[in-house]
């Protein structure tokens, strides 16, 4: 029997109400306006797998990352958690049982430790929460395992959040999330925050983690290099939709969206090979206001009417899935594979 | 003879309890039409040695010695009033976040004039012609248009063209970037890149390229120089500080970039973090995280010895006499 999903997403979609004020539509006789910020999206992550969400500012992916956690409810579609609805699971005991299970790092560490409570309590925030641990000795052991386990001093449960660079700051978030032993932890942008040199030290944190204690993670970010690096399956976002799914390998040697080409067109050059960038024109369009059919049309060399006019929806290609007429027709070749 | 010359320059921060030295002893120059790169992680100093060089420390930030040239004449010193006429025309500056460069209450058009106006002698209309020139440069479509619009009616890659227009519109010898694509999406950013690479070759000014992305450096820039805790760590030409780094810690820096294509289980990293300023260690400030600590580290601080051909690096490995000596 193949392994089940642990975390399916299906026809997920998010629309935020962003009309102008009652009195401002009534007399200007404005329509109400949605945002549809993400706009049914399927994937799904297997137990001990990394899957990263990647795209631009506005495309959605951190939204996607609010839903799975609960932070942010569903317009439509569904979430199943290991064959539980995550969306309603029922009654409160088997939520918070739930919820238990998965944790969140969040993108700034200067903004999501609360700064009057020292770190000890931020750690154990969870295990006191979930009322996991029944003695308060058991609390503080459980606080200093961690607090080393994530490489700072059990000393550092005293100290306050600002006493801490960003990189220990996201040490922390890190044992905060790790705390009431979760299965899944979703990170978003963990360390677009950090400078190179810490966000290698979180990424090999996180990595240790990973294989330590057999955590999966749904990884938002915008960085293509990073999210190659710590990824096994990559879904590429575009306007609230996926436009690609592939394996983190797959995908760079073999891109086929051309949002995707474009986006690892723009990577800069750390070969010093000299290459130009090609120039990509346009920018991406507002979401309140999405181009008709595909979203990427505008601003793609390959468009025709079809794109213009119809929306394509993820076919199988290869072994990954791709949301293009141009590739599902066959008139975009796929690009040429690349070494490494 | 280089444009902008830099020698020995040290900022200081007076404080309650002593003063901090930010920047302490540096020395660079940029040539006409060159690109130097100056990267390094927060707390570095680069950003300073920016400030610095137009005259913008924030009080009580101080320029406590050295000299800054700018063809061949004292600009460090200047009065105030001097310094803000050669700030405009000499040299341009461009910041990270192009929505507070930009004045919310009046049009771009207005805030190009009115900068043309000052520094240049031209009648309004002239001016008003040059703006248009100027947007329509940079890339911005419809300039005739789009010059009565107000900046926040334009994207964040549009107003990043504005502020690259608006530095540039008096013809400076030198432009000072600041992280120019730091708040910019990877595609956005690649643009500005092209943009500005583009338009130093046409205008022959030298740039100097402020940031903590290695990766647009080597794209961008010819030489580089590399900060850590408020010292020049390795200077020298692009191709060779990112292939062949000399200094222990640029080698650690361009080891923990994640590389597309390139399979490692684990990130080379750096243990440890970069030191506060009030917790400078003695000797090399890298010793305590440096993999190739030697005794002469921690007792005596390397200046700028050459490396090789094109590099220069602060670092014991390559003093050619022998300590004993």
């Amino acid at each position: 029997m193949p392994d089940p999903a642990l975390l399916q997403v299906s026809g997920l979609a998010k629309y935020f109400d962003v009309s102008p004020p009652l009195l401002t539509r009534l007399i200007e006789r404005q329509p109400r306006q949605v945002l549809r910020a993400v706009d049914g999206i399927n994937f799904e992550i297997k137990r001990g797998e990394t899957f990263s969400l990647v795209g631009e500012s506005g495309c959605g992916k951190s939204t996607v990352a609010r839903m799975v956690v609960g932070l942010h409810r569903p317009s439509a579609g569904g979430i199943l958690f290991d064959g539980i609805d995550a969306v309603d699971p029922g009654n409160t005991a088997s939520q918070s049982a739930l919820r238990r299970r998965f944790q969140m790092i969040f993108q700034d560490p200067y903004a999501s430790l609360n700064p009057r409570w020292r770190v000890r309590d931020i750690i154990a925030e969870p295990l006191r929460a979930f009322g996991l641990l029944h003695s308060e000795r058991e609390v503080v052991e459980r606080v200093a395992e961690l607090l080393v386990q994530v490489g700072l001093s059990p000393v550092d449960g005293e100290k306050f959040p600002h006493e801490f660079s960003g990189g220990q700051r996201q040490r922390i978030s890190i044992a905060r999330a790790l705390s009431s032993q979760p299965e899944f932890i979703v990170c978003d942008e963990p360390t677009s925050a950090l400078d190179v040199s810490v966000q290698a030290q979180i990424l090999n944190l996180m990595r240790d983690l990973q294989r330590e204690l057999g955590l999966t993670y749904l990884f938002i970010s915008h960085n293509l290099a990073v999210v190659y690096h710590v990824s096994d399956h990559i879904g590429v976002m575009y306007l609230g939709k996926l436009c690609e799914v592939a394996t983190a390998k797959g995908l760079f040697r073999q891109p086929r969206h051309p949002y995707t080409r474009l986006l690892l067109d723009t990577i800069p050059d750390l070969e010093m090979s000299g290459r130009e960038r090609p120039p990509v024109g346009g920018e991406v369009p507002n979401p309140i206001d999405p181009p008709s059919g595909c979203a990427f049309h505008p601003r793609c060399p390959f468009a025709n009417d079809r794109c213009r006019s119809e929306a394509p929806v993820l076919r199988r290609v290869g072994n990954g899935t791709v949301a293009c007429h141009g590739v599902e027709e066959g008139r975009i070749e796929a690009a040429e594979p690349t070494a490494g | 003879m280089a444009l902008l010359d830099v020698r020995n320059l040290r900022v200081e921060f007076p404080t309650r309890r002593g003063v901090l030295t930010a920047i302490d002893d540096i020395s660079f120059d940029i040539s006409e039409g060159e690109v130097l790169g100056v990267v390094g992680e927060s707390g570095a100093g680069k950003s300073l040695t920016g400030a610095a060089v137009i005259g913008l420390l924030e009080p009580p930030g101080r320029i406590a010695d050295g000299e800054i040239l700018l063809g061949g004449r004292r600009i460090d010193n200047l009065p105030y009033e001097q310094m803000r006429r050669i700030r405009g025309k000499e040299i341009g500056a461009i910041f990270q976040d192009p929505l507070t460069s930009l004045n919310p209450l009046y049009t771009i058009g207005r805030q190009l004039t009115e900068t043309i106006l000052t520094h240049m002698e031209m009648s309004p209309t002239e001016a008003h012609a040059r703006a248009v020139e100027l947007l329509a440069e940079v890339g911005i479509p419809a300039p005739e248009r789009r010059i009565g619009s107000y900046p926040h009616e334009f994207s964040g890659g549009m107003r990043q063209r504005v502020v690259i227009a608006l530095a540039l519109c008096v013809n400076p010898r030198l432009i000072i970037a600041d992280e120019p694509t730091t708040a910019l999406d990877v595609s956005i950013q690649a643009q500005i890149i092209q943009l500005l690479k583009r338009l130093c070759r046409d205008h022959g000014m030298a740039v100097m390229l402020i940031t903590h992305d290695m990766g647009v450096i080597a794209e961008t820039a010819d030489r580089v120089a590399v900060m850590y805790a408020g010292r020049i760590a390795e200077i020298g030409s692009v191709r060779d500080v990112v292939k062949n780094a000399r200094h222990p810690y640029t080698q650690g820096l361009m080891g923990s970039i994640p590389l597309l294509g390139h399979e490692v289980e684990r990130l080379e990293q750096i243990r440890g973090a970069m030191p506060r300023l009030t917790e400078i260690p003695n000797g090399c400030a890298f010793n305590p995280r440096c993999p190739k600590v030697m005794e002469r580290c921690t007792e005596a601080r390397p200046d700028l010895l050459t490396a090789d051909a094109t590099t220069r690096a602060a670092c014991w490995l390559y003093d050619q006499e022998p300590a004993d000596a």
